[in-house]
């Protein structure tokens, strides 16, 4: 199996010697570097020095979205100006835009995390890397394109938008790497066969694909539409880019560069570390990067860690694909519960309509969870018993999947309200 | 011998089921028989018509939730004994009956049965067998 760089299959113990040494470092830089931190910092009761184990990690102070936010734009950036050579920057469309700093050296780590990924996809110098990512602000662009040239195979610089030509360009230039959305992904091969082009015709062998949650049954689709493999990749532009995670070829979680970031998974409610295994929200700690480092930062994505050893040789720890937001966060009896998880499921159930909603109340002082589920054409039955079987199917995988009990009722087509912007998802009619 | 018979799903709320029969009402379409399978959400309408393929296209113009099922129409005669001398045949050709639902023909002389089976082919063949007339499906629609 190949890898880019050794880091990536380096034994447990000495790898974790890296972190620390590493985790150690950065927290007493910050302390140094940037007021916003010593504040943090000292109001947890750390001092430089302080960080003696990876356990340590767990009592210092979450890093949050609206911090960006408050110091925009620069504020949080942890060396003089003169040594930023790249910024980037969010859309900013729920809020200011989060702004990121790179200094040279991030920029090589980054271009080598990236590197990672493509070789993590199949990818060699001999491959034409199709980068069909924005370029701009948004890191997704030029995060790739670095790491295309940094592992030495071709990049095309395509950037977004105008199919056709991107898929022209694919055919002519024989590109054997996509880099998009899954969204753009199944666009693109509609396009193709739109325009007539032919699977022989181009060469693509796999996708390097994120930047938006996507399920398995959507794997498929791409997988058999461009008969490719897909990859997912993550990455936040707050903690890095792409590059943080990606899939090997086991495709059985996202394998997280832990000699740069320290990944832990959260109760968003209480902030407390979860155990190995459960759901809840990631949270990155950067421990190698200059311009812009931070600690224990809240990306309000859902995940579990799989600390399992990956048949690929690949030591680092696996994150599950996300799996939903934090930030329509219910608790029903206790449990978090996410309504885009309740999503995910019934996207795997065949047939379904993909309108829900989730209705919670509080009955007899419990806490009653309702999904209401419209029933298409192709999942109407006229024996009471199939429908019954229908209910019974989505409530055991929704409980299995959130780990609380759900009450399932279908309901008539075009009965769940449509709105026009974001879909309402949830109703609460609880009083408390 | 098969007839088709037309479901509608419907939510458990007030005016659901007027809402449909106006439906069919306003296409010109007769209900020759129905039942209805109710749950405490939800209740499924088994409706046979006099123009099926009418009736599915107005309400599914309509957005109700549809589905048609091939059924067995049987006449048997309006007397006590009547239902349970039917069943003896398929009963013993191990059919199993999914619901069934019965109205009484214009005459007043016979029943009309309406079977849900599984295997309809052997149903058939049983009650055929059992002396017994299933109906054709456009007698079945004008009764």
């Amino acid at each position: 199996m190949d890898y880019f760089n050794p880091v990536e299959a380096w034994e447990r113990e000495r790898l974790d010697d890296l972190k620390l040494q590493r985790l150690r470092a950065t927290v007493d830089r910050l302390y140094e570097a940037v007021p916003f931190y010593r504040e943090r910092l000292d109001e947890a009761g750390f001092e430089p020095g302080d960080v003696k184990s990876l356990e340590d990690l767990e009592r210092l102070p979450f890093t949050y979205k609206d911090d960006l936010r408050d110091n925009y734009p620069f504020g949080l950036f942890a060396v003089p100006m003169r040594d930023i050579v790249r910024v980037h920057a969010s859309s900013g469309t729920t809020g200011k835009s989060t702004v990121v700093g790179y200094t040279a050296d991030d920029i090589q780590v980054w271009a080598d995390l990236v590197a990672r990924t493509i070789v993590a996809a199949g990818g060699t110098a001999d491959d034409v890397v199709h980068v069909s990512y924005g370029y701009g602000l948004f890191t997704g662009g030029l995060g790739l394109h670095y790491g295309v040239e940094k592992m030495g195979a071709t990049a095309l610089p395509m950037s977004g938008g105008n199919t056709k030509r991107q898929v022209r360009m694919m055919v002519d230039f024989g590109s054997t790497i996509l880099c998009c959305t899954p969204s753009y992904a199944l666009n693109i091969a509609e396009v193709m066969i739109e325009m007539g082009v032919g699977r022989s015709q181009v060469k693509l062998k796999s996708g390097i694909l994120g930047a938006e949650p996507w399920s398995d049954e959507m794997r498929r689709q791409i997988e058999e539409e461009l008969a490719i493999s897909a990859h997912d990749i993550y990455g936040l532009s707050e903690v890095v880019g792409p590059g943080v995670s990606i899939e090997c070829s086991e495709k059985n979680g996202l394998h997280v560069f832990e000699d740069s970031f320290i990944p832990e998974v959260i109760d968003p409610e209480s902030g407390r570390v979860l155990p190995p295994g459960e759901r809840g929200e990631l949270v990155f700690t950067n421990i190698n990067k200059e311009g812009l480092a931070l600690i224990r930062y809240r990306t309000r994505d859902i995940s579990r860690l799989f600390h399992e050893p990956c048949p690929c040789g690949r030591t680092h720890v696996r994150m599950e694909r996300i799996t939903g937001r934090t930030d329509d966060m219910l608790i029903i009896r206790g449990v978090n519960v996410f309504p885009s998880q309740v999503e995910m499921v019934l996207m795997q159930v065949p047939g379904l309509a993909p309108h829900y909603q989730l209705v919670v109340d509080r009955v007899e002082n419990l806490d009653v969870l309702e999904v209401q589920v419209e029933v298409s054409p192709e999942m109407f039955s006229d024996e009471i018993k199939r429908l019954e079987e229908l209910e019974k199917r989505i409530r055991d995988e929704v409980q299995s999947y959130l780990g609380v009990s759900v009450r399932v009722r279908l309901m008539e087509p075009r009965s769940i309200q449509r709105s026009e912007g974001k879909a309402i998802r949830v109703i609460d009619k609880r009083k408390i | 011998m098969k007839v088709r018979q037309v479901s509608v799903f419907l939510e458990n709320k007030s005016g659901r089921l007027y809402e449909v029969c106006r439906c069919l009402a306003d296409a010109g379409v007769n209900i020759r028989a129905l039942s209805i399978a109710e749950t405490a959400d939800y209740g499924v309408l088994r409706l046979i018509v006099s123009d099926p393929a009418k009736a599915i296209q107005v309400m599914t113009e309509n957005a109700f939730t549809v589905s048609e099922t091939e059924v067995i129409a049987v006449e048997v005669p309006d007397e006590p004994g009547g239902l349970a001398s039917v069943l003896a045949p398929l009963y013993d050709a191990n059919v199993n009956i999914e619901y069934l639902y019965c109205f009484v023909e214009k005459s007043g002389k016979s029943a009309i049965v309406v079977f849900r089976v599984e295997q309809l082919d052997e149903a058939i063949r049983a009650l055929q067998g059992g002396g017994y007339t299933v109906m054709r499906e456009e007698d079945v629609y004008r009764i």
